[in-house]
């Protein structure tokens, strides 16, 4: 049972990771990579469960019977270029943050934030 | 013909993987950047030549054969690139490579009266 | 992978995090190409291990590059953590397992995608066809995101210049290029050798994306790669140059354009939107126009997504560089 089922505790642990980098990290860069370590994670679910033992990559070619199933690939294709364009924005949003407040820490913003109310 | 080509592409491929490890203990075990530079640099160079030479080896015909050449050629382009890129980078930023040992020692007996 | 994952967690020197960033996402990609995913595993390291590094590094060069140590303790975040974790893992007992040819994810959907591709649409790569052709509405859909991405940029970080600003740019860029030149000679020489390959290989991966790993995005990728090093290794100033902003714009519309049209004329031929049979008398030989126009239309917005997202950070940083070097 370890041996069929190992590859979705790795995903698990790893989306634990990039959870726990996003809500226990101060600095917003280092958000911003725990949230590109979780869609990492993700996309390495998906891509385990298409998987076929003894399959080849899903390109039709001469004498091959078995391929590994092409969904999942569609999927993770869209969803790792959506996942780029989100991180090039969250960092311009950074950037801008701290032209604004002059530091990109979550604790100062919010002192700055309180201090302004 | 077929088992010398086999044996012989067997023995590039592990040429490679050795030297591969061998620089990554030099990475480690190296005291300064410039001497880790160096054997990085020198070593990961040759293995990728040595493993795409054994891959070239395990199937020497048609348009694969032409894709691995010229993959050869990049690679030999680009990584000694990057690696005078690295050092230059280094020397812009003044970090100055250790010389000596007994300089290092010396410097620090006299920095610290 | 988990190692590398730990080591950012606990590292506070951004610039090694980023590195390391790097490192998991060629990782991934190597993970990939075991599990047969090779468009996915090409996708991942041109955009991962490549753009995605790059446009941190350069924001890290705006934000600061160290991270100040949390005040608070993490206890509260590391029990949420570990109870998730074992809510998540209570869950994969059920799952099936990895690899076998019985899953349920592979019975029902897939057969039928592998079986019929061929005759339908007649093109070899089956991931190709379904993101084209069966699926086109979503990689449309996927098309606009990147495209709003880059006026997402576009509009937090772009910098007006004004004309007098840039008839000065000009004579000064050709004496700094001069002095510049000796110190980046090496550099200078084998990238100009190179970047001709790069967008050859771009061209490549475009059109060859029917036979084998490649298509519109990563040859997107790939030519605003080739870009982008000629940029870093030249200046932005003799850059802007080369590489007009309002083009680009407008190449990153174009795209867009390109690919709503190949499916609003099908749709004034009488058929669905984006059916490829209604562009050609024979259907399969409309699916391969189809398929040909609109991957087209997704590697010209992405490159043009890419450069502009590139040229934005890179001229707010050069802004403000300008603007501490004046106050000086």
């Amino acid at each position: 049972m370890i041996m069929g089922l190992y590859n979705y505790w790795v995903v698990v642990v790893l989306m634990m990771i990039g959870f726990y980098i996003v809500i226990a990290h101060g600095n917003l860069i280092k958000k911003i990579v725990g949230l590109s370590i979780f869609q990492t994670s993700v996309f390495i679910f998906y891509i385990s469960m298409a998987k076929v033992d003894g399959g080849t990559a899903p390109i039709l070619a001469e004498g091959i019977t078995q391929y590994s199933n092409p969904l999942p690939h569609v999927l993770i294709l869209t969803a790792i270029v959506v996942g780029i364009a989100t991180t090039a924005l969250g960092l311009a949003l950074a950037v801008r943050i701290k032209e604004a407040y002059g530091t990109i820490e979550e604790d100062e913003i919010q002192e700055k934030d309180n201090l302004d109310c | 013909m077929d088992t010398l080509m086999d044996i012989s592409s067997a023995v590039f491929l592990l040429i490679g993987s050795f030297l591969c490890v061998s620089g990554g203990v030099g990475l480690l075990r190296f005291p300064d950047f410039y001497t880790r530079m160096h054997a990085v640099g020198v070593t990961e160079t040759l293995a990728t030549v040595m493993i795409l030479i054994g891959l070239m080896l395990q199937n020497p015909e048609g348009l694969v054969l032409l894709k691995l050449i010229i993959i050869l050629i990049m690679t030999l382009f680009i990584s000694p690139t990057a690696s005078h890129a690295l050092a230059s980078a280094a020397v812009h930023n003044n970090l100055l490579p250790v010389l000596d040992k007994k300089e290092a020692t010396e410097k620090e007996a006299s920095s610290n009266p | 992978m988990v190692a590398t994952a730990i080591a950012i967690v606990k590292m506070k020197d951004l610039f090694a995090i980023i590195m390391l960033l790097g490192i998991y996402s060629l990782l991934s990609a190597c993970f990939f190409v075991a599990m047969d995913a090779v468009d996915v595993a090409f996708t991942e390291a041109a955009v991962g291990a490549g753009i995605s590094t790059l446009l941190m590094l350069v924001a890290i060069t705006m934000t600061g590059r160290v991270e100040n140590p949390s005040r608070h303790k993490p206890a509260l975040a590391l029990f949420v953590v570990v109870v998730t974790g074992s809510l998540l893992i209570y869950g994969t007992l059920d799952m099936p397992y990895f690899g076998l040819a019985q899953d349920p994810v592979h019975l029902h959907v897939a057969p039928r995608y592998i079986n019929d591709s061929m005759q339908e649409i007649g093109v070899p790569n089956i991931v190709t066809s379904v993101l084209a052709s069966y699926r086109a509405f979503d990689t449309f859909g996927e098309v606009v995101v990147i495209f709003t991405a880059g006026m997402g940029v576009l509009a937090l970080l772009s910098v007006v210049r004004h004309p007098k600003d840039v008839a000065i740019d000009n004579s000064k860029i050709d004496a700094f290029n001069k002095c510049m030149h000796e110190e980046h000679l090496i550099l200078r020489i084998v990238a100009k050798v190179l970047i001709p390959f790069i967008l050859l290989f771009a061209l490549y991966v475009q059109f060859h994306g029917d036979y084998g790993p490649g298509g519109g995005f990563q040859a997107g990728v790939i030519f605003a790669a080739a870009i982008i090093l000629y940029t870093m290794l030249f200046g932005m100033n003799t850059a802007r140059r080369v590489i007009n902003q309002s083009a680009t714009q407008l190449f990153a519309a174009v795209g867009v354009l390109l690919y709503g049209s190949v499916g609003v004329i099908s749709l004034l031929e009488g058929k669905n939107f984006l059916d490829y049979s209604a562009l050609s008398a024979d259907p399969i030989a409309g699916q391969h126009l189809g398929i040909l126009l609109i991957e087209l239309g997704v590697g010209i917005t992405v490159t043009a997504v890419m450069v502009i997202i590139f040229f934005n950070f890179a001229g707010r940083r050069n802004d403000q560089q300008n603007k501490e070097n004046n106050d000086l």
